[in-house]
C-alpha cells in the first residue's frame, strides 16, 4: 500500500526556532512550505533556553547575523501577531577584579564590534556601581548594550510556527522522520506512522537530533547532548532592566540572570548535565543548581535572600568548536543545514530562519556564513 | 555486610510506623521531615507550652494520635532523625535535603516517601482574597496555634474534612457562617454500603452533621459555586453559592476555608521518575505502586496519603507494609503474613476510601466552568480566560504546553493546588477527556528553597 506524500517546495525538519522562523521567512517569499516536528514546535533547546537576546560575547563574524536577528526580535510582537515578551532591557557583561586581563579583552571586542554596528559601553568605578547597584564587590568592569535584552523562550519559536500557518505553512507535530534521501529531483521523507513528505529542497534544523540526519547524506556532525541548569526566582518587583551575565573562560564562573516583567528572576549557567536525546530527557542535577546559586551570589549578592521556585532543562546539541553548521550542504544539492548552535541560538534564531530563506529563495545571502560550513566536519 | 540505609521521608502516621518496622527489622533508618515535630499533618503535635489534651486536640482520633506520639517517641534512641529538614531534590540514587540553609545529599539503598496530602481546591472567584484558606489550613491553626482563620468563617467543598474542621471551629467558639457542601445528599446514600467498611467513621460524620444542625449552623449540600466576596484591603466579606433550586444565597463572612477532599503530595515520587497512572475514580494522576508500596522506581516505596487517599488510619497500615517490602527486598526480613495482613486491612480501608470519593465527588463540572475573569492560579495570576486562550488561540493540546503558554502552575506551589482544575479547564477546552489533558510535570525543588543556600561540607 502507498501513501500520497505531502509536496512542497521546502520540507523542514524541526521545529525548532530556527525552523519555525525559516518556515515563517520562506512563506513570506512565496514557497510552500511543511515543517515536521517530532513532539511540538519549541518545546526542546529553544523552548527551555535562558532567553537572552544578546549579540555582545558572540565572535565578530557572527554580529551580522545576531544584527539581522535583533532588528527582528524588535519588531516580533508585530510580525508574528503575538506577544514574546521582547523587553530590551540591554545587556550587561561583567568581568571579576580577579580577571583584569578581561577588561584589555572587552575593550577589544566592544572596538571590533563597533565596526559591526554593534555599540558597547565600557564601565567601571562609580559610574558602573551607580547605574548597577546590584553588581557585587567583585565586579571590576562592565560591557554595556542597550539595543538587547530578553524574550520568552517557551512564547517565541510556537509564535513563528502559528504565523507560519497563518501563511500557508504546513505545521506537523508529534511525527519523527526516520529515514531520508534524495529520490531524483526531490528528498523523500518517511516518517514513524508511514506518512510521505516530498520536496526539491530540504532544510535540517533538527538541534541536537541534526548530527544523524546529516549523516543519512553523507555528512555526519558529531553533535554533544548537553542539559543547561536553569533556574527561575519567586517574583519580586521589577528592578533589574538589562540581561546580566559574566564573562570568563572558566565555564563554572558563567552565570547569567535576568528578570521578567512579571518579577521572577531567571537564573542561568555555571554548569551543564549530560542530556538524552534518544528519550527526550534533560535533568537538572541538584549539585549543579548549587554551583549555580553560588556564583549567581558573588555577581549579585542581593538576590540571596530571594527563594528559587522551580529549575529546569533541555537538551542542547553542542559542536566540538561551539559554532554552529549553517548552509547548503557541500555535497547534495538542495540540501541545507542551520543546526548545532551550541547553546548559544535564541537570540540569533530568528536571524537564522530569515537567512536560510534568503539563501534557499535566491540562492545567496550577504550574512557570512562561510565560518559554519558543514565540510569542516569531512576528514 | 555494610549498615543498609534506609531514608523514611516524613514523619506522619506513615513515616512513624515505618520507621518503626523498619527498626523492629534490625535497621536504623533515617527520618527526614518538614515538621519541627513528628505527627504529620494530621497528629500534628501542639508547641511547647500549649497544654490542650489529646481529646481537644484530636477528637475522635486521640488515641491513635497518642498512640503514634509515643511510638515514635519509644523509637528516637535507634533512629536517626532530621526535623524541620526538607527533601528538594533526588538524583542518582541520593536525596538532596536543605535544613538552616544548608543542603547535602544523603545516599539511601531504599526510600521511603511518606509525604501526605494537601487540599484539593476548585478555583472560585474571589478565592485569592485575604482570608481564604484551605480546609486543611484552616485546621492546622486551630490544631497548633488555638487560632481561628476569622471570627465568622464559612466552609466550602466536600468530603469528611469539612463537616470535621467546621466542627472544630464550632467547637472551639468560632462563629462559623455555614457549611457549603457541593456534593448531593443521595451520593451519600448510593455509598453507603462502601462506608459501611469503617462503621465508626460513618458514625462519627453523622454525629459531626447532627451536632451543626442542632447549633444552627446552616448546611447545604449540592451547592455550586459563585463567588466570594470582598476587596482588595480587607480581603473576604462574604460568599455566594447556588443552592439546589438556583435561589443565589449569601453568607456574611470573613473567612472562607475550603477544600474537596485530599489530593497526594507526589512531587518526589515525580522526581524519582516514578510512572504515573491515572486514577478514573478520582480523576487524577497517582504514581503506580504494587500492593505493598513498591513503585516502577527501583528501591522507592510509596505509603500513607502521599501514595493515594486511604486516610490516616490506613497510613499507619500502608507504612509498615512498604517497611516491610523493602527489608524483604533488601533480604533483611521477610515477614510474609504480617504482610498479607496489612494487605488485608488496607483492601477495607479502600473500600471506604471509594466509598468516600463516590459520596463526596471532585465536582469536576464546576472546576471546568469557572468563569473567565477567576484566577486560576493564584500563585502566578492566570485567569481561567488565559489559560482557555491557551488551549484555543495558541494550540495547546495538553496543560504542560498549557503551562508553558500561560504560566498557569509555574508559580511557587508548581500547580499542587491548581493543576487538578487547570486539567479540567484544559479538558473541557479541548473536548476531550481530562486523562488526555495530563498531568503537570513536577520539577525541583519540591518546595522553594533559598538563593543562599549553601552545600554543607560532610
Amino acid at each position: 500500500m502507498s501513501v500520497a506524500p505531502i509536496r512542497s517546495d521546502v520540507a523542514i525538519i524541526g521545529g525548532g526556532i530556527m525552523g519555525c522562523s525559516a518556515a515563517f521567512f520562506l512563506r513570506q517569499r512565496g514557497l510552500s512550505v511543511t515543517l515536521i516536528e517530532t513532539d511540538k514546535v519549541g518545546r526542546q533547546a529553544s523552548g527551555t533556553n535562558f532567553g537572552n537576546v544578546r549579540r555582545q560575547g558572540r565572535p565578530i563574524f557572527q554580529l551580522p547575523l545576531a544584527n539581522r536577528a535583533s532588528r527582528i526580535w524588535r519588531s516580533a510582537n508585530e510580525l508574528l501577531g503575538a506577544d514574546v515578551e521582547y523587553l530590551q532591557g540591554g545587556h550587561m557583561r561583567v568581568c571579576f577584579r580577579d580577571r583584569p586581563e578581561n577588561v584589555g579583552a572587552m575593550e577589544d571586542y566592544a572596538a571590533k564590534a563597533r565596526e559591526e554596528g554593534l555599540d558597547l559601553e565600557l564601565l567601571s568605578g562609580n559610574v558602573l556601581r551607580d547605574r548597577f547597584p546590584w553588581l557585587g564587590p567583585d565586579v571590576l568592569a562592565g560591557s554595556y548594550s542597550a539595543l538587547d535584552g530578553h524574550a520568552n523562550p517557551r512564547l517565541a519559536a510556537p509564535a513563528f510556527a502559528r504565523a507560519a500557518a497563518r501563511l500557508g505553512a504546513r505545521i506537523v507535530e508529534d511525527t519523527k522522520i526516520s529515514a531520508a534521501s534524495k529520490q531524483g529531483e526531490d528528498f523523500e521523507l518517511v516518517a514513524e506512522d508511514g506518512s510521505l513528505f516530498r520536496a526539491p529542497i530540504l532544510l535540517v534544523t533538527a538541534g541536537a537530533w541534526a548530527g544523524p540526519i546529516a549523516g543519512w547524506f553523507g555528512e555526519p556532525v558529531p553533535l554533544t547532548p548537553r542539559a543547561p541548569t536553569m533556574t527561575v526566582t519567586e517574583p519580586v518587583p521589577y528592578a533589574i532592566a538589562p540581561s546580566v551575565g559574566v564573562m570568563t573562560p572558566d565555564e563554572i564562573e558563567t552565570v547569567y540572570f535576568r528578570q521578567v516583567a512579571r518579577g521572577n528572576i531567571v537564573l542561568g549557567g555555571s554548569t551543564r548535565a549530560p542530556s538524552y536525546p534518544d528519550e527526550y530527557r534533560a535533568y537538572v542535577m541538584p549539585q549543579n543548581t548549587l554551583t549555580q546559586l553560588e556564583h549567581i551570589r558573588r555577581l549579585a549578592p542581593g538576590l540571596a535572600p530571594l527563594q528559587i521556585i522551580r529549575v529546569w532543562s533541555g537538551i542542547e546539541g553542542y559542536t566540538d568548536d561551539s559554532l554552529p553548521v549553517m548552509g547548503p550542504s557541500a555535497s547534495v544539492p538542495g540540501l541545507f543545514h542551520a543546526f548545532g548552535f551550541s547553546g548559544a541560538g535564541f537570540q540569533v534564531g530568528p536571524g537564522v530562519g530569515e537567512t536560510m530563506a534568503e539563501l534557499i529563495a535566491t540562492g545567496a545571502t550577504d550574512i557570512p556564513i562561510a565560518p559554519y560550513s558543514i565540510a569542516r566536519f569531512a576528514e | 555486610m555494610a549498615e543498609r540505609r534506609i531514608i523514611v521521608i516524613g514523619a506522619g502516621p506513615a513515616g512513624v510506623r515505618a520507621a518503626e518496622a523498619l527498626v523492629a527489622g534490625g535497621v536504623r533508618p533515617l527520618v527526614i521531615d518538614e515538621g519541627r515535630r513528628d505527627g504529620g499533618q494530621i497528629y500534628r503535635r501542639q508547641p511547647d507550652g500549649f497544654k490542650r489534651d489529646y481529646a481537644t486536640l484530636y477528637g475522635t482520633e486521640a488515641a491513635r494520635a497518642e498512640a503514634v506520639h509515643q511510638a515514635f517517641d519509644r523509637l528516637r534512641p535507634a533512629i536517626d532523625y532530621e526535623p524541620e529538614t526538607l527533601v528538594w531534590n533526588i538524583s542518582e540514587g541520593a536525596v538532596w535535603t536543605t535544613s538552616a540553609g544548608e543542603a547535602r545529599a544523603v545516599p539511601y539503598d531504599a526510600l521511603i516517601v511518606c509525604s501526605g496530602a494537601t487540599d484539593r481546591l476548585v478555583p472560585i472567584k474571589g478565592w485569592n482574597r485575604a482570608g481564604c484558606y484551605s480546609l486543611g489550613g484552616a485546621q492546622i491553626a486551630l490544631k497548633a496555634q488555638a487560632c481561628a482563620i476569622g471570627h465568622r468563617v464559612a466552609f466550602l467543598g466536600t468530603g469528611p474534612l469539612l463537616y470535621l474542621v467546621a466542627h472544630q471551629y464550632a467547637k472551639a467558639g468560632a462563629d462559623v457562617a455555614a457549611v457549603l457542601d457541593t456534593s448531593p445528599l443521595r451520593g451519600r446514600m448510593a455509598a453507603a454500603a462502601k462506608l459501611a467498611a469503617q462503621p465508626d467513621l460513618l458514625w462519627t460524620g453523622a454525629k459531626l452533621t447532627f451536632d451543626l444542625w442542632r447549633r444552627g449552623i446552616p448546611v447545604r449540600t449540592g451547592v455550586t459555586l459563585t463567588e466570594i466576596h470582598g476587596d482588595d484591603d480587607d480581603g473576604v466579606s462574604g460568599i455566594s453559592v447556588a443552592t439546589r433550586g438556583g435561589t443565589i444565597r449569601r453568607f456574611d463572612c470573613d473567612a472562607v476555608g475550603m477544600g474537596w477532599h485530599l489530593r497526594p503530595e507526589t512531587q518526589i515520587a515525580d522526581l524519582a521518575r516514578c510512572r504515573f497512572a491515572f486514577d478514573a475514580p478520582t480523576r487524577q494522576w497517582l504514581p503506580e505502586t504494587d500492593a505493598d508500596g513498591r513503585t516502577s522506581a527501583e528501591r522507592i516505596y510509596l505509603a500513607g496519603d502521599g501514595a493515594r487517599i486511604l486516610g490516616a488510619r490506613c497510613a499507619e497500615v500502608t507504612g509498615e507494609l512498604a517497611a516491610l517490602a523493602a527489608l524483604a527486598d533488601l533480604g533483611l526480613a521477610d515477614k510474609a503474613d504480617r504482610r498479607r495482613e496489612l494487605t488485608a486491612q488496607k483492601s477495607r480501608y479502600r473500600r471506604f476510601a471509594d466509598g468516600l470519593a463516590q459520596a463526596f465527588p471532585w465536582p469536576h463540572d464546576l472546576a471546568a466552568r469557572v468563569a473567565d475573569e477567576t484566577i486560576v492560579c493564584r500563585c502566578e495570576s492566570v485567569t481561567a480566560a488565559t489559560l482557555r486562550a491557551s488551549i484555543v488561540d495558541s494550540g495547546a493540546t495538553e496543560t504542560n504546553r498549557a503551562k508553558a503558554f500561560s504560566r498557569v502552575g509555574m508559580g511557587r506551589c508548581q500547580g499542587r493546588y491548581c493543576g487538578n482544575a487547570a486539567a479540567e479547564i484544559v479538558a473541557a477546552a479541548r473536548g476531550e477527556t481530562v486523562e488526555a489533558a495530563g498531568r503537570l510535570r513536577g520539577q525541583a525543588p519540591v518546595k522553594p528553597i533559598g538563593i543562599s543556600t549553601a552545600r554543607r561540607n560532610s
